[in-house]
């Protein structure tokens, strides 16, 4: 058994921390939530300039041919220092998408674009109903001419406002089970009945309505095969659940760490608050909560990085994750006091992202129905 | 035993219900984003609204402002359970209205404060004239209250007040300081406090506004700089202050938002009808789960009131209603965030967001409810000190 890291992940962890310190400080993180776009371009092609972009995919596609594994660390530290952007959507939902299930020609096509910074992609999946199993796609997909013509709404779609692509979960067969009739479009942003309106919501991660009304699409934009769409959405979710794990166990850790440094500095009573017992409960809490979510995180990404079977691992990974999450940023408020409370506080990017990171790709009590089921229940 | 409320209470339940419904406008109570427990959107620190004053002065005629107040200052010397009841309906319907003055100084002035002292306050404060912000935190006094450094120096026939308060909730729109300064140095912490009324326009005064998680300007951090005040201002006896700020929290012991609890539950729930989530097993337990916890606040709530009907000093009874009901506060919210779950994170303004995105704004405010007027750990030690007799750790 191994449980640490490789050199070069340990490398790559603290020099993303490293850069990101630098150029990515918290006022201009508060300032990108509240804008429109979300992210900065200029920092954008710094990433890609550092090959973050293109970490998890081939050589020959223009990437870095790191494995799952090492995206997961870098997403870690970009979770520690709470980058805003649309990184995740694009080479998590759509790049492992296009990398796992796309034919060599979709491959070398976006790829290699996602790898420079040139393209942003995501993942249109979910509808009005919130849910993500496959009964609820209800937007339809028709062929006509060689292409298909979508229709329906998708709503919760991080980061559609700057997307270049969107990957349409598409209902294209009605009989049937719910999962064997449904295709995954790439669909450009741009085409003609495609409309985007952009929600505020809890943590400013920009998600989406995106609206497609008679959207026509070529039939070389099927990604994974007509009506096997589900299954290109199950492995891009597994990874995705695991991916924002990783974000939420740097972000705890982060939170940990302010919380700690505070209890030591802050005096009330003649001594530092860290010296009352009742604050020093609080902080063995979330050591335990922080450390555990590492733990579950790294072996549920280590799995599906081998490729072995995973689906206990990571709804136990996610299930933990995002309650201890929750919990750790809301002791860390406790701990802050009022001064946490402020806008000018950063305890509050943690905290919105920790409720925001559970509710994504299904909270902690959908993940402990999966887990239930994989126990035979 | 007898749970019911006796005929007499059961008719002024009504008759504050019918009025608030004859004066408060009917979006009222959807369009307010107040959470219950909250510190950061009580609606009138974020301005105050021409239908919330009305309403303010219409309580105020009718002897219901300052409502624990005798007759003959402008209250209607309620009992405490007939308070409760008000309070209870007030908050079931997120209503403005009491306030600093109201609810703290008043009955302080009224117990320690001269007979100067209660003519010239307190029928001001019954009729809503003015408005009181509290004066006690401070960059390095916050649960340590004691540790105040603001300083007040005798000059005269006046004060001359140095030094600075922060998380001052509605200082912005208040008229005076309801505040904690220190008068004598040389003495023990504890006894050298006084309490004093400033007023906001007193040269010497900047309010600075701090904009707290929900985007909400409900407090400031609020700078004297050679304030001078009237030495009449200050209530009671002279570095009596701390006392009187002890004495003042068995005054606020029933103001607790019960009713918004209640109020608020009832909306998710009628949310999660209309939404058809109802046959989920894992909301439903959630729920059931929301509706004990607002059952037993509410029996510990009826109980403190009853008991200080009575006469008897209910130490335990009401330090646990305040932590049961701040961490209802965040239960309520995270709970509601994670039924709704995507819905739960839009915000007031956004396109799809239910019940005026007020459960995700919550979310963010509930954060203030185990910080502010003593934390939870400041509350436990209370109960463990002046409830079960343990020694000060």
């Amino acid at each position: 058994m191994d449980f640490g890291l490789s050199e070069e992940q340990e490398m790559l962890r603290t020099s993303a921390r490293d850069f990101l310190h630098k150029e990515c400080p918290k006022q201009l993180v508060k300032q990108l939530d509240e804008s429109e776009k979300g992210y900065s371009p200029d920092l954008w092609e710094k990433m890609a300039g550092l090959g973050w972009m293109g970490l998890p995919f081939p050589e020959k596609y223009g990437g870095g041919g790191g494995s799952f594994l090492d995206l997961v660390v870098l997403l870690d530290a970009m979770g520690y220092n709470v980058v805003p952007g649309p990184f995740f959507s694009t080479v998590v939902l759509g790049g492992l998408a296009i990398l796992s299930s796309g034919n060599e020609e979709q491959k070398k096509e976006f790829l290699s674009r996602i790898a420079t910074g040139k393209l942003i992609l995501t993942l249109a999946l979910t509808e009005p109903s919130a849910r993500y199993d496959a009964a609820s796609i209800k937007t339809t997909a028709v062929a006509h001419n060689g292409n298909h013509i979508i229709n329906g709404m998708k709503l919760f779609v991080p980061d559609a406002n700057v997307a270049d692509y969107l990957l349409c979960v598409a209902r294209t067969k009605t009989t049937g089970k719910p999962e064997n009739g449904i295709t995954v479009f790439l669909v450009d942003s741009k085409s003609p009945g495609v409309k985007c309106t952009l929600l505020k919501t809890l943590a400013r991660d920009k998600q989406c309505e995106v609206v497609f009304d008679k959207v026509s699409v070529p039939k070389n934009n099927i990604l994974g095969g007509l009506n096997h769409g589900w299954q290109v959405v199950q492995d891009v979710l597994q990874k995705a659940k695991v991916a924002k794990c990783a974000e939420m166990v740097g972000g705890a850790q982060a939170a940990l760490d302010m919380a700690i440094a505070y209890a030591k500095e802050r005096v009330q009573f003649n001594r530092p608050i860290g010296s009352f017992q009742a604050i020093q409960h609080y902080c063995a809490n979330m050591v335990s909560d922080v450390d555990g979510s590492r733990f579950v995180t790294y072996k549920a990404a280590w799995k599906v990085s081998e490729g072995l079977p995973a689906a206990f691992d990571v709804a136990v990974a996610k299930a933990w994750t995002g309650s201890a999450y929750g919990r750790v940023t809301l002791m860390g408020h406790q701990i802050f006091g009022a001064v946490g409370f402020t806008m000018d506080h950063d305890m509050h990017l943690y905290y919105r992202r920790a409720k925001a990171g559970d509710i994504m790709f299904g909270d902690s009590a959908f993940q402990r129905k999966i887990v239930a089921q994989e126990l035979g229940l | 035993m007898d749970f019911r409320f006796s005929p007499q209470e059961e008719a002024f339940r009504q008759e504050v219900d019918d009025f608030i419904k004859k004066e408060l406008p009917s979006n009222w109570v959807e369009e307010s984003l107040y959470w219950p427990g909250g510190y950061g959107t009580i609606p009138d620190f974020e301005g105050l609204s021409p239908a919330g004053e009305r309403f303010r002065l219409r309580l105020a005629e009718k002897g219901w402002l300052a409502i624990s107040l005798p007759k003959e200052y402008g209250g209607s010397g309620r009992s405490h359970i007939e308070q409760a009841i008000f309070h209870e309906r007030l908050s079931y319907q997120r209503a403005p209205g009491p306030g600093v003055a109201t609810l703290i100084s008043a009955p302080t002035i009224l117990q320690f404060g001269s007979d100067e002292a209660k003519r010239e306050w307190l029928p001001r404060i019954a009729r809503g004239d003015i408005r009181f912000w509290l004066a006690y935190s401070e960059p390095n006094a916050g649960s340590d209250m004691a540790a105040i450094q603001t300083r007040a120096v005798e000059d005269g026939e006046d004060l001359v007040i140095d030094g600075q308060k922060t998380w001052s909730s509605g200082a912005h729109v208040s008229d005076y300081a309801w505040m904690l300064v220190r008068t004598d140095p040389a003495r023990p912490a504890h006894k050298g406090i006084s309490l004093i009324i400033v007023d906001n326009k007193s040269e010497g005064i900047t309010i600075r506004p701090l904009i707290n998680i929900c985007g909400f300007h409900s407090f400031n951090e609020v700078f004297f700089d050679r304030v001078r005040v009237p030495k009449k201002n200050i209530i009671g006896e002279r570095n009596r202050g701390w006392y009187y700020a002890m004495a003042a929290l068995d005054f606020e012991r029933l103001v607790v938002p019960i009713g918004g609890f209640k109020r608020t539950f009832e909306e998710l729930l009628e949310w999660v009808k209309e939404s058809k989530r109802s046959d989920s097993p894992v909301i439903q337990n959630k729920l059931a789960e929301l509706a004990i916890d607002i059952d037993v606040a509410y029996m510990f709530f009826w109980q403190t009131a009853w008991m200080l009907d009575r006469g008897l000093m209910p130490n335990i009874e009401a330090s646990v209603l305040k932590l049961v009901a701040t961490e209802l506060s965040r239960k309520l919210a995270n709970t509601a965030v994670d039924v709704m779950g995507h819905y739960g994170e839009l915000e007031g303004g956004a396109k799809w967001a239910p019940l005026h995105g007020r459960m995700c704004t919550g979310y963010l405010d509930c954060i203030s409810a185990l910080v502010g007027a003593g934390t939870s750990e400041i509350q436990r030690n209370i109960i463990a000190m002046r409830g079960l007799g343990f020694p000060w750790a």
